[in-house]
């Protein structure tokens, strides 16, 4: 069942319809928009006869099964209600956006974020992987954002949906902790095992953690207290969205979570206290809350909150029947909620206004649009025939049979009955306020009915209302009996949805909460006046403030920490590492290992000697910088012989003529720095930083020395064996560069041409100027270049050349290849430059050193592409033998290729660097033309 | 040997770091360049020192460790590209800011007492 992964992806391929279509009329926008949306549907419902027979579907596409990553889909009973819900809502919603829209809106745009929002919706409800769900949930939360602050011109708005995000947003981080805890301790992200794990999972030392992190996604989602805040303020977005999210969607995902990891995670005492206490917390308040709104959606917010507390309170109750309660309500609110939030859009499009203070009496004029609202609204307070009558009876039924909260536990049901008292209250108030309670008070338009089919999506919601009240097991009881067997994971008990069950309590406390409320809204200004003592507190700017001064707190942090100075910086980088390094050794007993030492001779000791001096004269004289420079370059001499002694003839070859290289060119960086360093820091500074050298370098001399004194224990026995067979050449450094690991050697090329390109972009436009005198004041001398020099160096230039190919064809075999070789012709190009000037060699030389920088990183990987060729793997090398009569046996390989590029791109970087860094320093600059 | 190896990769490890955390941008690439001798050094050290072993097969009994050896190589050479980068990057901060100081400004001394010892050209 392949065609399960394309449900949601067939909304996400709809997010572009309506940017095509915004164009055309907003009719044929709006049903082109709804296209893709209905086939899901219908493809959806299609499945529902088998899933009502029990069945579930799976369907998984694997990424990285390895770590669990893959693409999984279900459908069972639950995702199966959520998608009926998403889906037909959805197509409503946009039936309805095609009216409510005002002109200057962009319809197109409205309709792509809600289409996204739809498919982030369906990702959600129908996920089979842990990580996908998390994906897919933080996409709700995004697209939401989009879509309440659509009208971004308005404050409001963008406060409101930062709200949203940043309190969704954290939950989600929380969820996603919860949920990596969650597949760690299964040992895998699979949903459906997860579900199937429960008693593991509650057996875990870890389940309250991730317990109360899941819950945490799922109460910001859902608004729950101390969570609900951002609702009522998302209600600056347009009221179809509002109609969306806040009735069938967006916060019903919390809900849906706490549904679907029921099996995996309810049924112990922490998830009931947790739970129920906090649905409870959120249905009081949401419905007390309530009945002090003057904005018509602001009453519905909350009211909204309410209800997903009551929801919540039922999931938490720890009784099979609760949870199916609970699902039940689940469908009955998002209908009679989309239907009330779609009604105040409509009172709001057509009398301009949302303030009950100023709406009275509408019923004169939109009698329809009255007769919908007051019977959704009466579905809402739990009046007889309606739906949401059936599914509060079955909530105080439950809230009878429960013991979450031990000898107290008697409170739930007087706590719901008073809850259910102000839902009635302020269900009244939505009634008689609106429809009736005199004449309007200066609205800015005259009210009156909407366009016929602006009313079409609320008639049918309505409908639906008193379908399921009337007629529930014929019309929903399918859907409910397979959704609760998904959320239970096992047998449903029996439940009936008879609407007369005859006198029972649940009656009785329905019976109250009537007449309670009704006695609360006759006596309604007694509360407002009592409510009015307290100072108005706007949750909004409680918000603002606390962002803004968590802001400024990281600012100050910021600025104590990051003061913008590069030696403080280093300066605690290097504490940190070093520390760190440091502890290990700590518990190492000896310093010295078994390993036996080779012994001292006078010229080694001569050789350190000299090190140590002139490593020690280029930090005393560094602010001599000639001087130091010279010192420096005596050190990197002795490296090359320290490399040439230790057998390592290849690396003293490389180092020595790198140290030529480097020398000239920092020589010739100086011309253009300051000659000397002034002396700036304060003794302190001084002792400081020597401190820490001291505490670095005897580091890690100390473990230099530790590594070299214990045995070694190589894999590259492998390389010393198969050098010869396998890459055809007796020098083993140069086998392991061009051939065993070339793969690596071709990153390094490509690094050290990217390297020149900056450089070269750097020196281009580079505003220097010369110096006309050296340190001292003296002059620079106008001599031209010295002839002796000149001479030499040109009839060096064969030899050298000679040499470098020398070192570069005897290199798979001797010492040598072509990173030496290409040091040495860059070093033998570079005297020209020194003999003879930029502008001399310009014209005789005619080499472009970015071609050839480019051209050695192609060869060398077309000499590992060639390999493709003949069927092997990226950088194969091949070799073979030949004979010709003069020079006799002679050996080919592929891997000479390879180091011919390496040598091109040596070659062609060092001199892009050093001729273009030297033609500085003539009057031949090179012009912005050149560099562009 | 090894002693006396090691104690030359801390002492030029440390006047490394110490010139690094000058605040000239000319003393930072030399520090750079120090601190790169020495970590090659290291580098090449955790294949153990060992006498005329060079790793080219039939040319001795016993052969070093080529792997550091090839790792080094390549270091050395990136090493170079780095020197280069930085030094230029320093260059074209003092063309662009008018002045040679890590920060791109000159720190205004304290007091006026350490105006003598601070400041610029």
């Amino acid at each position: 069942m392949n065609s399960l992964i394309w449900l949601p992806f067939l909304p996400l391929l709809g997010t572009l319809v309506p940017l095509f279509s915004a164009r055309l009329s907003r009719t044929a926008c709006a049903f082109m928009t709804a296209a893709l949306p209905a086939i899901t549907l219908l493809l959806i419902l299609s499945h529902a006869g088998d899933i009502f027979s029990g069945e579930r579907f799976f369907s998984s596409l694997p990424w990285v099964p390895a770590i669990g990553l893959e693409l999984a889909f279900r459908l069972d009973g639950l995702s199966l209600l959520f998608s009926i819900l998403i889906l037909g809502i959805g197509l409503l919603v946009i039936l309805y956006a095609r009216y409510y829209l005002s002109a200057q809106d962009s319809i197109g745009k409205f309709y792509a974020y809600l289409i996204l929002f739809m498919f982030a919706m369906l990702g959600v409800v129908l996920s089979d992987n842990l990580i996908q769900l998390w994906f897919f949930w933080e996409l709700t939360s995004i697209s939401s954002f989009l879509l309440i602050s659509f009208w971004g011109h308005k404050a409001d708005a963008r406060k409101g949906a930062r709200m949203a995000l940043t309190v969704t947003g954290a939950g989600g981080l929380a969820l996603l902790a919860g949920l990596l805890l969650l597949g760690h301790t299964v040992g895998s992200y699979s949903l459906q095992t997860v579900l199937d794990s429960g008693d593991l999972i509650k057996a875990s030392a870890s389940y309250p953690v991730i317990t109360v992190l899941v819950l945490l996604g799922a109460f910001t989602k859902s608004a729950q207290f101390p969570f609900h805040f951002w609702l009522p303020n998302a209600m600056a977005a347009p009221t179809p969205v509002s109609a969306y999210l806040h009735s069938a969607t967006m916060v019903k995902a919390g809900i849906f979570l706490m549904a679907r990891f029921y099996p995996a995670l309810a049924d112990t005492d922490l998830w009931f206290l947790l739970v129920s206490l906090t649905g409870l917390a959120t249905f009081l308040t949401g419905a007390y809350v309530a009945l002090f709104q003057h904005d018509l959606k602001g009453l519905l917010a909350n009211s909204t909150i309410s209800h997903l507390g009551l929801i919540t309170l039922l999931l938490g109750m720890g009784t099979d029947l609760a949870a199916v309660a609970a699902i039940f309500h689940i469908i009955n609110h998002a209908i009679f909620k989309a239907s009330l939030f779609m009604a105040a859009g409509i009172i709001d499009h057509e009398s301009g206004s949302r303030d009950m203070r100023q709406l009275n009496g509408l019923w004169k004029y939109m009698p329809f649009t009255a007769t919908l609202a007051m019977v959704a609204a009466s579905s809402m307070a739990g009046v007889p025939l309606l739906n949401g009558f059936l599914s509060k009876e079955m909530f105080f039924t439950e809230t009878l049979h429960q013991a979450s909260i031990g000898s107290l536990s008697w409170m739930i049901p007087v706590l719901a009955t008073l809850g259910g008292v102000f839902s009635v209250a302020y269900s009244m108030r939505f009634i008689h306020d609106v429809f009736f309670n005199g004449e309007p008070i200066n609205l800015p338009k005259t009210p009156h009915e909407p366009p016929r089919y602006m009313r079409v999506p609320v008639e049918i919601l309505v409908a639906l209302c008193l379908l399921v009240g009337i007629f529930p097991t014929l019309v929903v009881g399918d859907l409910l009996y397979s959704a609760a067997t998904a959320v239970l994971n096992g047998e449903v008990p029996h439940y009936s949805l008879a609407i007369w069950h005859g006198f029972t309590y649940p009656l009785l406390m329905s019976g109250i909460a009537m007449v309670g409320g009704l006695i609360i809204y006759t006596n309604r200004h007694h509360f407002f006046k009592f409510q009015a003592q307290f100072p108005v507190s706007d949750p909004k700017l409680v918000f603002e403030s606390i962002i803004q001064s968590l802001a400024h707190k990281a600012q100050k942090f910021i600025t104590l920490t990051e003061n913008g100075s590069l030696q403080r910086y280093i300066f605690f980088a290097l504490l940190l590492a070093i520390s760190m390094t440091a502890v290990p050794l700590l518990q190492l007993n000896t310093t010295a290992g078994l390993r036996p030492e080779i012994p001292i001779d006078a010229i080694s000791v001569t050789s350190v000697a000299l090190l140590c001096i002139a490593g020690v004269a280029t930090v005393i004289w560094h602010r001599r910088r000639l001087i130091s420079l010279l010192m420096l370059s005596v050190v990197g001499l002795i490296v090359s012989l320290a490399f040439a002694k230790f057998s390592a003839p290849d690396l003293a070859l490389t180092q020595l003529s790198v140290e030529v290289v480097t020398v000239i060119l920092l020589i010739l960086a100086l011309f253009f720095l300051p000659q000397k360093t002034p002396k700036e820091s304060s003794p302190r500074r001084v002792v400081r930083d020597l401190g820490l050298a001291a505490f670095v370098g005897g580091t890690v001399g100390t473990i230099c020395y530790a590594l070299m004194t214990r045995p070694l224990d190589t894999i590259s026995t492998f390389f010393l064996e198969n050098s010869k067979t396998g890459g055809g050449g007796t020098n083993v450094v140069n086998v392991i560069l061009v051939d065993f690991r070339g793969f690596d050697t071709l990153g390094e090329i490509t690094v050290l041409g990217i390297a020149a390109l900056g450089i070269y972009k750097l020196i281009a436009r580079m505003r220097l100027y010369m110096p006309s005198s050296d340190g001292k004041g003296r002059a620079w001398s106008e001599d031209k270049y010295p002839l002796l020099l000149a001479v030499i160096s040109q009839s060096l230039l064969p030899l050298a050349l000679l040499v470098s190919a020398y070192i570069f064809l005897r290199g798979h075999n001797m010492p040598g290849g072509g990173f030496i070789a290409g040091l040495i012709t860059s070093v033998a190009i570079i005297q020209q430059y020194i003999a003879h000037g930029v502008n001399w060699i310009k014209q005789r030389l005619k080499l472009d050193y970015q071609i050839m920088i480019g051209s050695g990183i192609s060869i060398a990987t077309l000499s590992g592409l060639g390999s493709w060729v003949f069927g092997h793997p990226f950088l194969t090398s091949w070799f073979d033998y030949f004979y010709l009569p003069v020079i006799g046996k002679f050996e080919l390989a592929s891997a000479m290729i390879f180091d011919l590029g390496v040598f091109l791109t040596v070659v062609g970087a060092t001199m892009l660097i050093l001729a273009n860094l030297g033609q500085l320093t003539t009057s031949e600059r090179a012009t912005q033309k050149e560099h562009d | 040997m090894e002693g006396m190896y090691a104690f030359s990769v801390g002492l030029l490890t440390a006047c490394g770091v110490f010139l690094t955390l000058r605040g000239r941008s000319f003393s930072v690439v030399v520090g750079l360049t120090l601190l790169s001798y020495a970590v090659n050094l290291f580098l090449f050290a955790s294949g153990r020192l060992k006498l005329n072993a060079a790793a080219v097969l039939g040319e001795s009994e016993h052969y070093g460790d080529p792997l550091p050896q090839a790792l080094v190589l390549t270091a050395i050479v990136i090493g170079f590209a780095m020197t280069a980068f930085a030094v230029i990057l320093a260059m074209r901060a003092r063309a662009d800011l008018g002045n040679d100081h890590v920060d791109g400004q000159i720190p205004q001394p304290k007091s006026s007492l350490s105006q003598k010892t601070g400041g610029a050209k």
